[in-house]
């Protein structure tokens, strides 16, 4: 803990500039200070009580986000910000659906109040989510095996769900992918619920590790709760094939888990919110329980008013009831009840015929945006890079990210030399890429990848 | 098939918010709902500030607005507006960058929020809070991993404050440990300290060093004036001392459903208050990332535009005025029905809610014969009463006091 007399010192002043005037004060014969009138009171402030918070370091700026805010310092006019998963336009300009704007506008006309939602959140919207997610009329929605509240988003529905594991399965782990999105470990952490990672990516096939994924879910001791992404997983772009979700399924029955989903990005994959729900859908049918986590932030493009929800699929209906009322526990100490613009705009949006089409229609552009600048990118990669390298795995990937297979040091080179601003473990958002910018990422991604050498590392190899 | 959730009870409703679930559940058109804290017009209707639509609507039309997400610490205009509004924009706490301001969802979430930060990174991790309180207030913080105590608040006898009670419970208490302090309209009681009674609380804490946390969800709404109410939390931060300030404008701009809050943490150095910052958005990325633009929007939209925040006062007092009105009514009521006891306590609380002094059986007689709904603490909201169903509850009050005991 630092010494109360570091903290008078100014922010500009080095510390041991700081040390060193302190000494002269404390050492000095002579206290300039003791020849004033009004001794005590200025003693009293020279003594002046350290802060309560004195030992606080300073944390290091978020992995992820943190990636946005050295995007907007640098002034460099070639610059690329692939950090954040936002959608942008081929202008590269932040897109508000105009379904959105339009329910919006109704809201307003209409003159809804803003008393508090109850603690499960807006029942309209959770109707409306778990009908998207199973489809209206599903057996589990029919039957009210559905646990439903309305969270703050991804990440608010998931740590809803870690704190009613921590609560109610002691001692139980969860399993996420190697990798996996860099808030996931966060969220499991803060609510004490264990967790250890499954193998996922595959670096030598910039794909998928199945045997290993397989291997290691086995292994977990039963009754584990394996974190699995319902498609486009965040950060590889790397989904299983139809037929390994129903390995994947298998084993998990097998082994009593409890499947985990995390969906956030249903539609804006493949265009389509059934095909994006089919991974969640298959295990619906085998009758298993398992959780759900959603997120509109990119399929409605509602990132910053929080809207999502945990789903909890129970065997009985009286079950659900029970979850839900648990999870209504967790949340009331939270912030005791959620948001209501999102949720509005979501329950409006899905519940009038014409918005939702329409919704379907800007979805779907925002899926076939990014599947074109995936193919630019492929295809400006090959023709200018003469080495060999397969980047297939570029189209073989889905969603918003691409792991480019690109190591720190390659990453760095990418932002230093580049400006070309990524996440670390080689991750870029397709949707901050214009088919314009397509080429020069392709130079700055061949560049990378055959000249920035770390001291310590080589390049991958295939 | 067995269920993994076998082991899941059924948890009670919550016992707040669950009034108004009983109250929406009763077929009688006598019914009042006294529970849930959130202002109703005379005619009992749920009330959306003037003020805010226009805000809203102006949001709501500018093109150039995006929906991407807002920074972890939430948005800088409203943070720093937040501070000012209950700091006073001269506070030198402010000028010298003292004040580390993040937004947070409401009041709960800025007590969330700011409970979870002093579990990972103060050295005390008691918090003595007051004997009533918020029913919600002591589960926010066991969550945190805060344990709690109490000081005594409510005298029952005097229908006041147990002054020497509270005196001596927080003398009592350990070096550094956190203090809850509502900073004005005490809920449940209505009951705040007087100005010299706080002045003698602040002289207290600072002697002991312990750790002020305010709970601030009323400024504006208790006295109708918006410095007045924030009068408790200036003179502990002129001090020149630390302390924590939980805001909500769920009550004062109505808007409760948008979630819309602030946690200000005010430090004895700007470095001090950097760092304290960068840690805090720690506590919320895995909790919900970033909070909701919206409420937070607005709230912006009308403080930093003088018209619009001079019209907002105007509606304020509006509301608060009410409140004191329909104290003055029930009083006056009572009386005149000549229902047995002091209800001067009525209009000596402040604020949204009254502590009527009634039990939990005359409370259930109450809800069973006059269909009143309140919480079983005997507090009700003053804000869900109107001149024309004041005579109706004077009528179940009469009756419980006279037939239960």
């Amino acid at each position: 803990m630092a010494s109360s007399m570091l903290s008078l010192g100014s922010t500009s002043l080095l510390p041991r500039e700081i040390n060193k005037d302190k000494l002269k004060l404390r050492t000095s014969g002579s206290n300039p200070f003791l020849k004033a009138k009004s001794i005590s009171r200025v003693t009293m402030s020279v003594a002046v009580k350290p802060s309560r918070f004195e030992g606080i370091t300073m944390a290091p700026p978020d992995p992820i986000l943190g990636v946005s805010e050295a995007f907007k310092a640098d002034t460099n006019e070639l610059k690329l910000n692939l950090g954040v998963g936002a959608y942008r336009t081929e202008e590269l300009q932040p897109y508000v659906l105009n379904v959105v704007k339009k329910a919006e506008n109704l809201m307003l006309e209409r003159g809804d109040n803003k008393e508090y939602l109850p603690i499960e959140g807006l029942a309209a919207f959770n109707k409306a989510t778990a009908e998207l997610l199973f489809g209206a009329g599903h057996p589990v929605i029919k039957e009210q095996k559905v646990a439903t509240i309305q969270g703050l988003s991804g990440t608010g529905s998931l740590r809803l769900a870690a704190a009613l594991i921590e609560r109610y399965f002691p001692g139980a782990k969860v399993l996420i992918s190697a990798p996996t999105w860099g808030n996931h470990k966060n969220i499991f952490n803060d609510a004490k619920v264990p967790w250890s990672e499954y193998r996922y990516y595959d670096p030598k096939t910039i794909g998928l590790d199945f045997e290993g994924m397989i291997a290691d879910i086995k292994e977990a001791p039963e009754g584990s709760f394996i974190l699995l992404h319902g498609c486009a997983h965040n950060p590889t772009g790397i989904d299983p094939t139809p037929e390994q979700w129903v390995q994947i399924a298998d084993v998990i029955q097998e082994k009593n888990h409890i499947p985990f989903f995390d969906v956030a990005y249903q539609g804006f994959a493949s265009g389509s919110l059934d095909e994006d729900a089919a991974s969640v859908r298959l295990f619906a049918e085998r009758g298993m329980e398992f959780f759900v986590a959603q997120s509109y932030s990119k399929n409605l493009g509602l990132y910053a008013e929080r809207i999502g929800a945990i789903n909890v699929v129970c065997s009985s209906a009286d079950a659900a009831t029970r979850v839900k009322s648990q999870l209504k526990r967790i949340a009331r100490p939270m912030y005791s009840n959620p948001p209501v613009h999102g949720a509005r705009i979501v329950a409006n949006v899905v519940g009038d015929a014409t918005m939702f089409n329409e919704w379907k229609a800007e979805m779907e552009m925002m899926a076939g945006r990014i599947k074109t600048v995936r193919q630019k990118l492929y295809d400006s990669l090959v023709s200018k890079d003469k080495s060999g390298k397969d980047w297939s795995f570029i189209l073989k990937q889905i969603g918003m990210f691409s792991f480019t297979g690109l190591n720190k040091a390659q990453s760095d080179n990418m932002t230093n030399k580049w400006h070309v601003y990524m996440t670390k473990d080689g991750r870029i958002s397709l949707a901050g890429l214009s088919m314009a910018k397509c080429e020069y990422l392709a130079d700055a991604i061949i560049d990378s990848y055959h000249n920035a050498l770390l001291y310590w590392e080589t390049p991958i190899e295939l | 098939m067995d269920s993994v959730f076998s082991n899941v009870d059924r948890a009670p409703e919550d016992p707040i918010l669950g009034v108004t679930v009983a109250y929406n559940n009763d077929p009688s058109p006598a019914k009042l709902n006294l529970g849930v804290g959130a202002y109703r017009t005379e005619e009992g209707k749920p009330l959306v500030l003037d003020v805010v639509r226009r805000a809203e609507q102006q949001l709501v039309n500018d093109p150039s607005r995006v929906k991407e997400y807002i920074p972890i610490a939430g948005l800088a205009d409203f943070n720093k507006l937040s501070a000012k509004l209950i700091l006073g924009a001269d506070s030198p706490a402010i000028q010298e960058s003292r004040v580390a301001t993040i937004q947070c969802l409401s009041g709960t979430g800025s007590l969330r929020v700011g409970a979870e930060f002093l579990k990972k990174h103060y050295h005390q991790s008691v918090i003595f809070i007051p004997k009533p309180t918020w029913g919600n207030h002591p589960k926010v913080f066991n969550l945190a991993g805060l344990s709690v105590e109490y000081y005594r608040y409510y005298d029952p006898a005097t229908r006041g404050l147990d002054f020497q009670g509270l005196l001596e419970d927080l003398g009592a208490a350990p070096s550094g440990a956190i203090v809850l302090l509502h900073a004005c309209a005490h809920n449940p009681t209505g009951v705040d300290p007087t100005p010299e009674e706080w002045e003698q609380i602040r002289q207290l804490i600072r002697s002991k060093s312990l750790l002020p946390f305010f709970d601030s969800a009323y400024q504006g709404f208790a006295s109708g004036s918006l410095d007045t109410d924030a009068h408790s939390v200036r003179t502990f931060v002129a001090d020149g001392g630390e302390c924590l300030i939980a805001q909500s404008y769920a009550k004062n701009m109505g808007l409760y459903g948008e979630r819309v809050g602030a946690l200000s943490i005010v430090c004895k150095s700007a470095d001090v208050a950097s760092k304290v910052e960068s840690q805090v958005k720690l506590v919320v990325r895995p909790m919900y990332s970033s909070p909701p633009i919206h409420g937070a929007s607005i709230v912006a939209t009308i403080l930093k535009n003088s018209d619009m925040y001079n019209d907002w006062t105007i509606e304020l007092k509006g509301m608060a005025d009410r409140i004191i009105s329909m104290r003055q009514q029930l009083f006056d009521a009572l009386k005149a029905k000549g229902t047995p006891g002091d209800w001067s306590h009525i209009i000596k609380q402040i604020g949204m809610f009254t502590f009527t002094g009634l039990n939990k059986e005359q409370v259930v007689f109450m809800t069973k014969e006059y269909h009143i709904y309140m919480t079983s603490d005997g507090r009700i909201s003053m804000a869900g009463l109107s001149t024309k169903t004041v005579p109706h509850l004077v009528e179940a009050i009469h009756a419980a006091v006279t037939r239960v005991d």
